[in-house]
């Protein structure tokens, strides 16, 4: 074909030819396939517009009722039943205590469970088998059920912890430990076969192979299912309300053993009251939510890329 | 890139949360501390209840607390009977109540070793609201009874019987969920027993602005909540007046409190746990000025204050337990 010369005029009617036989070939058949395609495509760029269109809402509606009261007092603020001096101060610091032992919770055991379950059980033991199930299981349950599960258990009975910052957390880390252990072991599944091998190999132990090799790779999968759980956690109101979450508290929760407010409980409060400054005081609440829910997807995503191993 | 860093990340941020949320407790204490002058009383008071009364209490906590800074005060709105549940177990030292204590409620606090003192604390008046464009004006126990009661309710406003008016709409009813001190109150005064009712009506559970929506949107909606629901919506519904066998008395600070608004009209409470008095030094200066200040405090945000007599028939049982 070195010869071949497309300027001529030859060659240009046989590239015409040509193309016309192609076109003509292959736009016959499928012209049904092609209004398919299109059609399927515009379907599913439709269902994601749904879905954005019902974000783009949610922020949008929050942000104009709630842009009066978008300001530094509503960070400063505490509760209060007067929507002019009502804030969410109190309710961030518990949200903040809440969370910060949550993480401590849901790490090690998590992180822990996964690391079992892949790497010091057989697969397909029966053992393994049933666990999955039953945690695959717990993740599928209403929060509600968690509430009544912390007041029965950790509020009142064995534990006794009472109505106070660390029955909550105890609680919610319950609640999200389902998320953390399920993707945890993906992420360590997601770990070629052949380092483990090749780890073994060179004579390390199993706990050796874990600590230097599968942990590290799987770190960015992991720190992502963390991330998310806590991002569940920080929204869920249902299961706090039958541990005693005050909606009103005149103090700042101040330790695992205080009593606590939350901001998705202030919110729901707010949106309850008769007052339609509580209603714009909940739009504003809402942005902030959402703020800090952002805020740590946008972090999670990060943390994913920043870690992120090919093979 | 390895294991230990990241789980020095992880427990960072923990002990970050950690940091500022003592931080922020820390800030907020000592600005109290500077802003008034503190009594020396301190203490904790946990507080749960009927989201009915609650926002009385917080408002009065409120006040209360830039007097008394070191006394640390949460109030939970989980409902009257949800409220009793901690009360009667000791985990509460106060309970707000839209209703009177139950029987099984009594059982269960002696079970638990607790007793109490009924204080009230403010009036309500149940309203029922119409739609504006609904032109009749009052209604009968019998005739709310037609529409809310349990056996077949008529399903248009045409078919209730002897209205001041001529309505042809169909009935769509709003109302509170079943868990709800204000359910209980209702059903008990329209229908003569306690939690029963049609089922057929739009069930908005503790979420009453849903019944301001519903009623607002409905040529033929009618529904009911407590007194500060309807006054803040002034304009945009109207509250039948109710003839509760002595003619149409419209709800009212004044027809509530000398009592001719009949049914509907109730005392609110809170219960006082009355073996912590001694136990927690807080609780009796509290109640007294709760008591004290309910009558100030309840205007300003919505509630029928204590006649005089009430208050002072409040003031002795709290000075008295």
């Amino acid at each position: 074909m070195s010869d071949f010369d497309p300027k001529t005029a030859r060659a240009q009617v046989a590239i015409a030819g040509a193309r016309g036989v192609t076109a003509g070939v292959l736009s016959d058949q499928p012209r049904k396939d092609v209004v398919r395609n299109g059609l399927f495509g515009s379907l599913l760029f439709l269902g994601i517009m749904i879905a954005l269109a019902g974000l783009a809402l949610l922020v949008g509606d929050n942000l104009i009722k709630g842009w009066p009261r978008l300001n530094m007092d509503l960070l400063t603020n505490g509760t209060s039943s007067l929507p002019a001096n009502a804030g969410l101060h109190s309710a961030i610091i518990g949200t903040l205590w809440i969370m910060a032992f949550v993480i401590l919770f849901i790490v090690p055991l998590g992180v822990g469970s996964a690391v079992f379950l892949e790497e010091f059980t057989g697969k397909e033991s029966r053992f393994a088998r049933a666990v999955e199930v039953n945690v695959q299981n717990l993740a599928a349950v209403p929060s509600i059920i968690y509430g009544l599960l912390g007041l029965a258990f950790i509020a009142r009975g064995p534990l006794s912890l009472g109505f106070t910052v660390i029955t909550a957390s105890i609680t919610l880390a319950l609640l999200v430990l389902p998320v953390v252990i399920l993707v945890s072991r993906e992420a360590i599944r997601a770990v070629p076969p052949s380092i483990r091998e090749g780890s073994m190999a060179l004579g390390a132990t199993r706990l050796q192979t874990v600590r230097r090799q599968i942990l590290p790779a799987a770190i960015p999968g992991i720190a992502t299912g963390i991330i998310l759980a806590i991002s569940r956690a920080i929204g869920e109101t249902a299961p706090l309300i039958p541990l005693g979450a005050a909606t009103f508290v005149t103090y700042d929760p101040s330790g695992p053993m205080s009593g606590f407010t939350a901001m998705p409980l202030v919110i729901f409060n707010w949106v309850k009251q008769p007052q339609e400054e509580f209603q714009v005081l909940a739009a504003a609440g809402i942005v902030v939510l959402l703020a800090v829910l952002i805020a740590m997807n946008s972090f999670a995503i990060w943390l994913r890329n920043r870690y992120e191993q090919r093979w | 890139m390895n294991s230990r860093k990241f789980f020095a990340t992880t427990s960072a941020l923990a002990l970050l949360a950690v940091g500022v949320a003592a931080c922020g407790s820390d800030d907020s204490t000592s600005s109290d501390g500077s802003s008034s002058t503190p009594t020396g009383l301190s203490g904790e008071l946990r507080i749960d209840g009927s989201s009915t009364v609650g926002p009385l209490t917080q408002a009065v906590a409120e006040q209360f607390n830039a007097d008394n800074p070191d006394v640390e005060i949460s109030v939970g709105e989980s409902g009257t009977g949800g409220g009793f549940e901690k009360f009667c177990a000791g985990e509460t030292v106060m309970n707000d109540a839209s209703r009177q204590i139950e029987p099984e409620e009594e059982a269960l606090c002696k079970k638990g070793g607790v007793s109490y003192e009924e204080v009230q604390v403010a009036n309500d008046a149940l309203t029922v609201v119409l739609n504006n464009e609904n032109p009749v004006t009052c209604l009968t126990v019998d005739q709310l009874a037609q529409i809310w009661g349990p056996d077949n309710p008529v399903s248009s406003w045409s078919d209730v019987t002897d209205l001041d008016a001529d309505f042809s709409a169909e009935i769509e009813r709003f109302g509170p969920g079943t868990d709800s001190g204000t359910f209980d109150y209702f059903t008990d005064a329209v229908n003569g027993e306690e939690g029963v009712q049609t089922k057929d009506y739009n069930n908005v559970g503790e979420d009453d602005n849903q019944t301001v929506t519903g009623v607002e949107g409905s040529e033929g909606g009618i529904g009911y909540f407590g007194y500060s629901y309807y006054t803040e919506n002034e304009g945009n519904l109207k509250a039948a007046e109710i003839d509760g066998g002595d003619g149409c008395v419209a709800p009212s600070d004044e027809t509530v409190q000398d009592g001719s608004y009949q049914p509907l009209g109730r005392e609110l409470y809170t219960y006082i746990n009355t073996d912590m008095l001694q136990s927690n030094d807080a609780l009796q200066p509290f109640a007294e000025y709760y008591v004290d200040n309910a009558v100030d405090i309840a205007p300003q945000i919505g509630f029928i204050p204590m006649t005089e007599e009430q208050q002072s028939a409040s003031a002795s049982v709290v000075s008295g337990g």
